[in-house]
């Protein structure tokens, strides 16, 4: 059973995501879950309550670490840069990686390493190629929103992407795409979806391990 | 003048065991006393005791004053009290002297039964095993079935983990911190100097230096300030110290520089308080234990039993139980799949941080803590 928008906003106090629930959807009930760069918990705090899966993050930040344990969330503090080795092959149903591919240094390795671990793979990130960020390419500007919020001296983000060059990046590596889905204010887009989505959310397996 | 979130003034208890206790070695200790203090209130269905196990030199003197002209509080008062990260109004808090230890435990100095004289030499060598049954012994006494918790630094971190590879029943939470899985060459290599340096003291006798009315004072000393160069990083001696002089250079061998004023200051400090022979068997302790030796090394074998959930804390600084040593255990959990947390803490003071107040650090024992389930009140 999953978590309606109005239960999990009363029991959490906190707004209801819509790639959460989307990341639900892709998990089996009581799933094995690593996310990495789990910030405050709040995913695995969603993932516990709608499908009991057995979570671990993976969070660098202090303040964020405690937010997670305060959550009652199991958390591991280590930089995902240094190589995740402390996680055995295959050890994991899914290993998530939300909102967090655009701000690592080493993306081919952490998604190799992700694959390595969990049976699929879930990554999303914001899509650069998003017809509101090219308007402020275009207007002279590197794009600040809502998904981006960060101007350019002060932003974690080092491998923004779009749609298109992780597609590509996906074919290259010889990494399948299960799904993929695009969204933008909550909404699933499938028309011109590297234009017009602002957020891509990628189920992926590691063909060359099957 | 009141001390605020202090369990104020405690005094020791001794518990009296009659039964022989076979210990790892194979030798037997026929009878044998282990002091300790309590904080808090044990709870109605006995479900809040948490126990606290010591590092090399610890006591069973945790929190609290002895009077209030007392100079200083337990050696882990920072933790411990009402309202503190380890709160004793929701905690019954258990500090023990360990067994060989020398302040009130049955240890070498103690008498032996047979001869009348201490024990000395023939006191036996004791493991993190042994000293973690003798604590079941103690609960037993107190009429606890289980743990809330154990929480343990360095030492005391591998006999939390030893409580839950051994017991794995009677203990729900363990806080490893500081800690390792086992003791790497060079660790060990630091105890072997800190032997040398005592065994190798004339006034030693092989250990039955009571006799002689004598201690292994000199020993004692290189082996503490051995310890402490240790217990600290190179950046918090330098900051601490730095290159600083007393005085000025006076081509002598005296305590010229201010660094070496400390650690003479805190090995004659030891060295007139602490037992020898106890220093000698708590390093053994530490040198032998490593639980993966029956499992062929493999860590996640040995921890296949263990149900607890579990704390594991680390500090950036510490060289001597590095992260490294703390991610093992952690690896070990997270291969069986159990519930754990693990924290590295940025910290300058080596591993001494596990001591000090550190606020984050204490957020993160007070949030573990404040998770941590127990009946109703007594």
């Amino acid at each position: 059973m999953t978590v309606t928008k109005q239960e999990f906003e009363k029991k959490f106090g906190q707004e209801f995501r819509h790639d959460f629930a989307i990341i639900a959807s892709w998990l089996p009930f009581g799933a094995k879950v690593l996310d990495l760069g789990c910030g405050d918990g709040a995913l695995l705090q969603y993932l516990k309550a709608s499908l009991e899966v057995r979570g671990y993050g993976v969070e660098k930040d202090d303040a964020n670490w405690l937010a997670c344990m305060s959550s009652g969330i199991n958390v591991i503090q280590m930089d995902l840069e240094a190589g995740l080795s402390g996680f055995e092959d295959q050890s994991f149903d899914t290993v998530i990686l939300s909102q967090t591919l655009q701000a690592v240094h080493n993306t081919e390795g952490i998604v190799r390493e992700m694959l390595r671990i969990g049976h699929e793979v879930i990554v999303t990130f914001p899509n650069f190629g998003y017809w509101r960020n090219r308007r402020q390419i275009l207007t002279g500007n590197m794009p600040v929103s809502k998904s981006l919020p960060h101007q350019w001296f002060n932003t974690p983000n080092v491998h923004l992407c779009t749609i298109n060059d992780f597609d590509q990046f996906c074919e290259s590596g010889n990494i399948t795409v299960k799904e993929r889905l695009v969204l933008t204010d909550n909404k699933p887009v499938t028309f011109m979806p590297n234009l017009m989505g602002n957020l891509a959310m990628y189920r992926l397996e590691n063909t060359q391990l099957k | 003048m009141q001390e605020i979130n202090s369990v104020g003034i405690v005094a020791p208890q001794t518990a009296h065991f009659d039964a022989p206790l076979t210990l790892k070695s194979g030798a037997v200790l026929p009878q044998f006393d282990l002091v300790f203090e309590t904080y808090g209130t044990l709870n109605a269905d006995k479900s809040n005791a948490v126990l606290i196990c010591h590092a090399l030199s610890g006591t069973h003197h945790v929190a609290g004053r002895y009077s209030k002209d007392d100079k200083y509080p337990g050696w882990w008062d920072n933790l411990i009290g009402p309202n503190k990260p380890l709160d004793t109004n929701k905690f019954f808090v258990i500090g023990v002297n360990n067994l060989g230890g020398c302040h009130g435990s049955t240890g070498a100095v103690s008498i032996n039964p047979a001869t009348g004289q201490p024990w000395g030499s023939k006191f036996p060598i004791l493991t993190v095993e042994d000293w973690v049954t003798s604590q079941t012994l103690l609960a037993d006494y107190l009429g606890i079935q289980q743990l809330a918790a154990v929480v343990g630094g360095s030492l005391g971190g591998m006999q939390a983990l030893q409580w839950t590879i051994a017991y794995p029943e009677r203990v729900r939470h363990a806080l490893v911190i500081a800690s390792a899985p086992n003791l790497t060459a060079q660790n060990m290599a630091f105890n072997e100097v800190a032997r040398q340096a005592i065994i190798t003291d004339p006034e030693f006798h092989g250990g039955d230096y009571y006799a002689h009315g004598v201690v292994p004072k000199s020993g004692l000393r290189i082996a503490r300030m051995l310890g402490h160069i240790t217990y600290l990083s190179d950046d918090a001696m330098g900051a601490k110290f730095g290159r600083k002089l007393k005085d000025t250079i006076k081509y002598s061998f005296d305590a010229e520089f201010e660094m070496e004023s400390y650690l003479r200051y805190q090995g004659d400090k030891f060295a007139g308080e602490f037992d020898a022979n106890t220093y000698l068997r708590m390093t053994r302790a530490l040198d032998y234990f490593d639980p993966a030796l029956d499992f062929g090394g493999d860590l996640t074998c040995a921890l296949k039993k263990v149900t607890a959930q579990f704390l594991v804390v680390s500090f950036t600084s510490d060289w001597r139980f590095s992260p490294a040593r703390s991610r093992e255990i952690v690896k070990a959990l997270l291969d069986n799949e159990r519930t754990v947390s693990y924290a590295e803490v940025t910290a300058a003071h080596g591993h001494d941080a596990f001591l000090m107040p550190d606020p984050h650090y204490h957020a993160i024992l007070r949030s573990y803590l404040n998770n941590i389930q127990v009946g109703g009140k007594a």
